[in-house]
């Protein structure tokens, strides 16, 4: 029975009503004569405590509070690639449709298309016997995604009958029935699921495989695997957003959820201008066709945004049982943690470090630990996976605070953002020393099998010069670079090198803003040869200048830019043009 | 949305601070306004933060100074606070709460608007990408303004933020255009004198009868400032999105701003975040941030630059840290270059524009802007190391191509960053600085420039 209460205190978004001993946690409620949408998050006696996704202005005790039974949810089936959702699943297209350039209140309105005909292709048969999570057929969603009509995971499963035929059919139209037990079930597109409940799945895997960003400072230094977890906090302007954008362009998933959380509108207008006219580099196709986009920007409502990051890891989550990689990209968790911060202020809870509540770890724990690539449940096999990736919004860049602390508990590749850097205009900022990442030994043989086998080797060797750079600049701050000996100086150049040709990357350059693995590789490679020649060409009595004067260094600096993926045979040019500028600065000093 | 036979007369429970606490009330609204009148018939005016069981409480936006318990009474307006707006806004002058300072009367209204607007669609932003000239080269050089952006100035006290505001109020345009433009200048909290220096400059520029000023001076209560920026920006918005004018809105300074609220959430007793502004500060700010921008099918747009001093001069104070984390970039003013006497003391380092990359280029600019923007603030950089450097092992200590650096340093603060408070340079001579400058560089330190545009641009010696 739904509960009918009515509001008797109302403050920002939080609402108290009374008559509200039917209620249950976490259920969703109609808030008010206009209809606002809200979740219970406090029951005392008969009085509800609930949070309110849209805009309280106006709210009036008195008025009444209905529940709908269901706890919040979001509706699972074909449509859901392309769209712009808000916190609750509402797709921002219809809401300007109702409300026009600015977001209206209490508008009600389907996630997807209920109406729009797909192609069904059925897998069962009538007598066929399936269980909770069988594909049952499957419908082309985007010319990137096929998208498989699954069993709802909570379904008791039967034996199928009133099968229909491949043909068109929009999401309300009766699939097929299944029997058990005497009682019968209608299986359509698409079913609910509860936001905060995970969706099940067999078994996990380890994390072995890289996701290729594209990104030379992540895949070469600090890589992230297919299922895992990675954050990103930094202070403001140190392009947190850029590389996050990057990720959701580049990476070699098959889908994206990208989650802007508490953050600017500007920016999920330029991933709605600038996706559809991106072409993914593997596909060919928009990549529009494989990104799904929650927005609550920073002036949504508050309690929206704590949702917001549910709604999309459980849409993450449903493309994954399909047997999809998806990433998730959440943008920012801090927003997320602030609103949880807000609402916990509101509940007069006891606060914990900064006046954030107690169970922010739990919450933040519970969200990462829903990634991973696992096999899902049903049959057939189907083997997919969520990574996470999360921002963070230090605040004053102190990654002493209790968001970022926490996040580092739960999650397994780190990329610390640096403002420095970011002032001197090396992007993508991430400070070499301060970050790492868990996954490093467990892709290593994918790089291996697929790449090169001195792969590791060669990463440690050029990872080895940047720490050893990092002392000797202590020294030069002191007395200046002249007081090193060559072989020393040498490490300082080949570590600008580094810096430069291999770390820092341009994303707004058409050729450098995305790094095949291949050319990865080679650029690494010709770092570290470089290095290998120099020290030796030292030894045979070169000098630094000589070494310094080489014309390659300066192509080599470039070659990020000026070379690109199908050109890779340039870049074995480049060695030999190495070789031979080596050899001749060595012949000089013979010859003197 | 307004309360159906909202108005009633209650009795006040209890004043502390800027709040009231009104008893017996029936059928009040969260966020509806109030009218408090005292004893001898004087009326103030405030809003509903809490209500239920009976109570509500509210803000007073003049002050609670001189309220008594017996006698006054609050009564529920049954709307929320609303702006009324026409064209004959444009040249007028108003008090931090929206009313004439002029001495004229009140304009007649077109329509009323809620003042706390609603969030944009962001399906609907169009994305800015329209350059904006300012005619102040480290501006258009180096940290972009594109319309429809919200680009912050981060200042100390006593540092030359207003005049470079007023600058760039003066001189800004898009090239090439002839558009309907506006101002709408709020003061937060700042001096008489400097509220008086901004209206005095746009006088003398002519600008005055296309601009609109809410003036809330340090005099004036401090509670009006929650408001004084959503009366402005609600003007704006509808100058922009009705009118279809492009509004440049200036906002001085939000640390005021901040600290009112911080006073509010004081005297609500609520858990405070950092430094004891409250959790809810970024939310709160980006509801005034965030309303600026385009939209589509809409002819206008809102730019907003916002002052704000910090505190100490330091930029991880949560004013200026949360809202960088808002804006679409930074304009930071640098205390050493301040005290060096150069002008715009801008710290181009820690200065950002984060929609620069869209506005700039061939068709706006020019196809080598933004790798040459790229290069110098690389070079100025690295000259800064040297100069560090210097400091320690002396000049003889350095190699040649630090000498090389030291000299970019030198050029970009006396040739590009300086310049006179009426200069106005155009994108060309502001480029041609910037090429003057990585000059001073051999070719071969130059790695974020195409071959094709040292070819073409390349200064030679």
């Amino acid at each position: 029975m739904a509960a009918k209460g009515r509001i008797v205190w109302v403050s920002g978004p939080a609402v108290k009503a009374d008559g509200m001993s039917d209620a249950k946690m976490y259920e969703t409620v109609v808030v008010g004569n206009s209809k606002l949408v809200g979740e219970v998050i406090r029951l005392t006696g008969d009085v509800a405590f609930i949070q309110v996704y849209e805009s309280t202005s106006g709210l009036k005790p008195g008025e009444p509070v209905v529940g709908t039974g269901n706890p919040l949810s979001v509706l699972l089936g074909p449509g859901i690639i392309g769209q712009i959702y808000d916190g609750i699943q509402r797709p921002l297209k219809e809401l300007s449709k109702a409300s026009g350039s600015f977001i209206g209140r209490g508008i009600t309105t389907t996630p997807v298309d209920m109406i729009k005909k797909y192609h069904f292709v059925p897998t069962v048969s009538n007598g066929d016997n399936v269980a909770a999570g069988n594909v049952i057929g499957t419908v082309q969603e985007t010319d990137l995604i096929v998208h498989s009509i699954m069993v709802p995971p909570d379904h008791p499963g039967g034996k199928i009958s009133n099968m229909v035929s491949e043909g068109d059919y929009n999401l309300e139209t009766v699939l097929a029935t299944t029997e058990k037990d005497g009682e019968k079930i209608s299986l359509k597109m698409y079913h609910r699921w509860p936001v905060r409940k995970p969706r099940p799945y067999q078994n996990r895997y380890d994390p072995t495989v890289p996701l290729l960003t594209g990104q030379r400072v992540i895949d070469t230094f600090f890589p992230i695997a297919k299922g895992g977890t990675g954050s990103i906090p930094g202070a403001f302007g140190t392009g947190k957003t850029v590389t996050l954008h990057q990720i959701a362009k580049w990476a070699d998933s098959q889908v994206v959820v990208y989650i802007g959380c508490g953050e600017r509108g500007n920016e999920m207008t330029e991933v709605l201008v600038e996706f559809p006219h991106l072409k993914d580099p593997r596909s060919g196709k928009p990549l529009m066709d494989r990104t799904v986009l929650v927005a609550n920007t920073s002036n949504m409502p508050v309690a929206a945004r704590e949702a917001s990051i549910y709604t999309g890891v459980t849409i993450a989550e449903y493309y994954r049982d399909m047997g999809y990689d998806v990433v998730l990209v959440a943008d920012s968790t801090s927003r997320w943690a602030e609103s949880l911060r807000e609402m916990s202020g509101r509940l007069e809870e006891m606060p914990a470090e900064e006046g954030y509540p107690s169970y922010l770890a739990s919450r933040l724990a519970e969200f990462y630990e829903r990634a991973g690539r696992v096999r899902a449940i049903g049959s057939p096999d189907r083997d997919g996976s969520v990574t996470l990736v999360g921002a963070v919004s230090p605040s004053g860049g102190d990654f002493t605070e209790p968001v970022t602390t926490h996040t580092m508990r739960f999650i397994k590749t780190f990329w610390a953002l640096d403002a420095k850097l970011a002032y001197s205009r090396h992007y993508p900022s991430i400070n070499w020393m301060n970050s790492y990442s868990g996954y490093l030994g467990d892709i290593a043989k994918w790089w291996g099998e697929n790449i090169n086998s001195d792969w590791l080797s060669l990463r440690s060797e050029a990872y080895g010069v940047l720490q050893r750079e990092d002392t000797l600049k202590e020294i030069v701050r002191l007395l200046g670079p002249e007081a090193l000996p060559d072989e020393e100086k040498l490490i300082l150049e080949v570590a600008r090198m580094i810096k430069i040709g291999l770390l820092q990357q341009n994303s707004f350059d058409d050729v450098d803003t995305y790094c095949s693995p291949q050319k990865q590789y080679k650029l690494l490679k010709l770092l570290v040869e470089f290095y290998r020649r120099g020290q030796q060409a030292l030894k045979e009595g070169a000098s630094l200048a000589d070494i310094r004067a080489m014309s390659i260094v300066t192509t080599l600096l470039k070659a990020r830019m000026d070379i690109k993926d199908t050109e890779m045979s340039k870049l074995d040019q480049l060695d030999i043009d190495m070789k031979e500028q080596f050899k001749s600065i060595i012949g000089v000093k013979v010859t003197n | 949305m307004t309360a159906k036979g909202g108005v009633q007369y209650s009795k006040i429970a209890e004043i502390k601070g800027p709040l009231v606490v009104v008893d017996d009330v029936e059928n009040a609204a969260f966020d509806e306004l109030v009218e408090i009148e005292t004893k001898e018939g004087e009326r103030r005016l405030g809003k509903v933060l809490e209500v239920g069981n009976g109570k509500a409480i509210v803000q007073v936006f003049e002050g609670t100074t001189g309220l008594s318990i017996s006698g006054t009474s609050a009564k529920f307006v049954g709307k929320l606070m609303e702006m009324p707006v026409s064209k004959e806004v444009l040249g007028r002058v108003f008090d931090g709460l929206g009313r004439p300072k002029d001495g004229l009367p009140d304009p007649i209204a077109d329509k009323f608007i809620d003042i706390n607007g609603e969030p944009m669609n962001p399906e609907q932003r169009e994305y800015p990408k329209d350059f904006i000239q300012t005619g102040v080269s480290v501006i258009d050089g180096m940290i972009t303004l594109v319309r429809g952006q919200k680009l912050p100035i981060f200042s100390g006290s006593g540092m030359s933020h207003n005049i470079l505001a007023a600058q760039i109020a003066r001189q800004a345009n898009v090239v090439g255009t002839k558009d309907d433009f506006a101002v709408v200048f709020a003061a937060i909290g700042v001096q008489y004198s400097e509220a008086e220096y901004f209206r005095r400059s746009l006088e003398e520029s002519g600008a005055l009868k296309r601009s609109v000023l809410f003036l809330n001076t340090a005099d004036d209560p401090a509670i009006e400032r929650i408001i004084t920026p959503r009366v402005a920006l609600t003007v704006a918005e509808y100058l922009a999105f009705d009118l279809g004018m492009h509004v440049l809105v200036i906002l001085t300074d939000m640390t005021n701003y901040a600290e009112a609220l911080r006073e509010i959430s004081a005297a609500r007793e609520e858990v405070p975040g950092r430094k004891g502004y409250p959790g809810y500060l970024y939310t709160d700010l980006s509801t005034i941030y965030e309303r600026a921008g385009k939209l589509n099918g809409r002819k206008g747009s809102v730019t907003q630059v916002p002052i704000l001093s910090m505190p100490s001069d330091d930029i991880t104070h949560p004013i200026p840290d949360l809202t960088g984390y808002i804006t679409e970039g930074q304009v930071v003013l640098g205390r050493d270059l301040f005290r060096q006497g150069v002008y715009p003391p801008i710290n181009i380092l820690m200065s950002l524009s984060r929609l620069m990359k869209d506005g700039i280029g061939a068709g706006s600019t020019r196809e080598d802007h933004s790798e040459i923007s790229n290069q110098v603030y690389d070079a100025y950089s690295r000259a800064q190391e040297v100069r560090a450097l210097a400091g320690i092992v002396g000049k003889a200590g350095l190699t040649d191509i630090d000498l090389k650096y030291m000299d970019v340093g030198d050029v970009f603060e006396k040739e590009f960053l300086t310049q006179a408070t009426d200069e106005n340079r155009t994108i060309e001579e502001t480029l041609t600085i910037l090429w003057k400058i990585v000059s001073k560089l051999p070719k071969n330190e130059i790695t974020k420039i195409k071959d094709k545009y040292v070819d073409q641009y390349y200064q030679e010696n």
